[in-house]
């Protein structure tokens, strides 16, 4: 099973210029885990001080926020496209 | 600092300079525009506003545009109204309408953050730009880049009233319809801004852009002769109106053009679409999306980009959030209409259910000097209103026919006797 992960250009200066990647997590939780071990760089900056993913990045899986399916209890499927969408804007 | 002005990090505090961007790509938070105070306290004082055109231009200095800068359109500078008339229906005192219903040139608050926008675009070089909408933004993009001579490409949800749709594209907008809801949209538009190099008003010019809704606070503050309001009502789609007023307000104390006061911020949502004033009720410091459900469709944001710090807002402030049905919202606009002369949208009904209901519950003192803000004209959602006036069959053109029906109508009236108060414990009804 393989998931598509687009990263938003914000993160670029931490990830090499990478902005696509292709994932073998399950659900948001080893997502994470995953970037953050491919992407040592990104680490620090993705965390707030108590060690909480930031809360203005959101994560869209195949145009629908992950909050409303479930957030960490939503389960991957095979091709889901993964979308990071840091402070969204708007309003 | 360099400029007059520059972005920094709300978060991190990190400074960007200027440019389009709207994210921190340190903290992933959001930029907001910080100005060089000292030098504003020779430029922005209550003698050069005075001397500046009748409009939201007259606080240029703290404006984030270059000094050269001319605007193409009065924006702004709309009526303080005192609102004696809906006070007494609702149990106020000393009641203000702030009437961007009037603002110039699309008739909505939106006005305002647009015209410093397009500055802003204007001076990166954008020749095309756009934004998410839920209608009087996408109005007021489409007539003032017209102006300005820039091209547009609008988003909007497929589902907007007529009148908005209509209002975008009589400018030679491109309206761009998306399938599904505004968060949909505004997703979507930070994709586009990201691929292309164009000038997204909401997105990355939204630093700039959010600036405009200063104007807002500055005006009431010099309307009511240099004083602060004791608490102010502002509808809330995306929760950056509500915590730039109060910026506005710090930044008259801090500059030393009004006195130092504690103004009381309350948030007004539709119960159909009320992410912050949730949060505010239920004590929580974030978020919780929604899926948008009311005919308040310009205040239909699920996920409100600034609804963190409208929470924070509003409860440092010591204020309170209220939202209201879809019915309330309609009666709520007759009722302004028939008291005021001042005929809002769905969101100013919103701001006035919201606000009977603040005197209703006390969480308003009846003597507060209290704005109510107004943000966009009834003419957008008539809609709204189909089916709730009463249609009367035509007469025959005779004066006697003409008497009858006066006749008729006292007749009605003294049965009637006289329409009851209106604010109802917990509601606010006809």
């Amino acid at each position: 099973m393989s998931v598509k992960v687009v990263l938003p250009s914000a993160f670029e200066k931490h990830t090499s210029g990478t902005r696509e990647i292709q994932s073998q997590a399950a659900n948001l939780v080893q997502l994470i885990a995953e970037i953050e071990s491919s992407f040592p760089a990104l680490k620090p900056h993705l965390r707030d001080a108590d060690g909480k993913i930031r809360r203005f990045i959101n994560f869209y899986v195949n145009d629908e926020d992950i909050r409303f399916l479930g957030n960490d209890k939503y389960e991957f499927k095979d091709g889901d496209e993964i979308l990071v969408i840091p402070s969204i804007a708007g309003g | 600092m360099a400029s007059a002005y520059e972005l920094r990090c709300r978060e991190c505090g990190r400074r960007f300079g200027n440019q389009p961007l709207s994210i921190c790509d340190d903290c992933f938070s959001p930029l907001e525009v910080q100005y060089d105070m000292e030098a504003a306290r020779q430029t922005f004082t209550r003698a050069a506003i005075a001397r500046g055109p009748v409009s939201m231009w007259r606080y240029q200095a703290m404006l984030p545009v270059s000094e050269d800068f001319v605007p193409t359109t009065p924006t702004g500078m709309t009526p303080l109204l005192a609102a004696p008339r809906l006070a007494k229906r609702i149990g106020a005192a000393n009641l203000y309408l702030k009437n961007d219903a009037v603002c110039l040139p699309t008739l909505s608050f939106k006005d305002r953050v647009v015209s410093v926008a397009l500055a802003a675009a204007r001076n990166f070089g954008f020749d095309t730009v756009g934004c998410s909408s839920t209608g009087n933004l996408a109005n007021a993009v489409a007539a003032g880049a017209v102006r300005l001579g820039l091209k547009t490409y609008i988003l909007v949800p497929a589902d907007l009233e007529m009148a908005k749709v209509l209002n975008t594209q009589v400018y030679g907008a491109t309206l761009v319809r998306i399938d599904g809801d505004y968060d949909r949209v505004n997703r979507l538009s930070s994709q586009i801004a990201e691929r292309y190099h164009w000038g997204f008003v909401n997105v990355n010019l939204r630093p700039y852009y959010a600036e405009g809704s200063k104007t807002v606070g500055y005006e009431i503050a010099e309307q009511l002769g240099w004083t602060l309001p004791d608490n102010i009502v502002v509808p809330m789609a995306g929760g950056a109106l509500i915590t730039k007023i109060r910026k506005a307000f710090a930044e008259l104390i801090e500059l030393g053009l009004v006195e130092e006061k504690k103004v009381r911020f309350f948030g007004a949502q539709a119960t159909g679409c009320s992410p912050i004033s949730t949060a505010v009720k239920s004590g929580a410091d974030h978020i919780e999306p929604q899926r948008p459900k009311t005919i308040a469709r310009s205040l239909a944001i699920g996920n409100p980009a600034d609804g963190t710090y409208a929470i924070r807002a509003i409860r440092d402030s010591g204020g309170w959030a209220e939202d209201v049905s879809d019915v309330e919202i309609v009666s709520a606009i007759q009722e302004l209409a028939e008291s005021e002369g001042v005929f809002t949208e769905t969101a100013g009904g919103v701001t006035t259910a919201v606000a009977a209901r603040l005197y209703a519950h006390g969480k308003i003192g009846r003597d507060d000097l209290t704005v109510l803000a107004i943000t966009g004209n009834g003419l957008k959602t008539l809609d709204a209103l189909d089916g709730k006036l009463e249609e009367r069959p035509a007469i025959p053109a005779r004066l006697a026919d003409f008497e009858a029906l006066v006749a008729e109508d006292q007749e009605l009236k003294r049965l009637a006797g006289g329409r009851a108060a209106l604010a109802v414990e917990g509601s606010y009804v006809r």
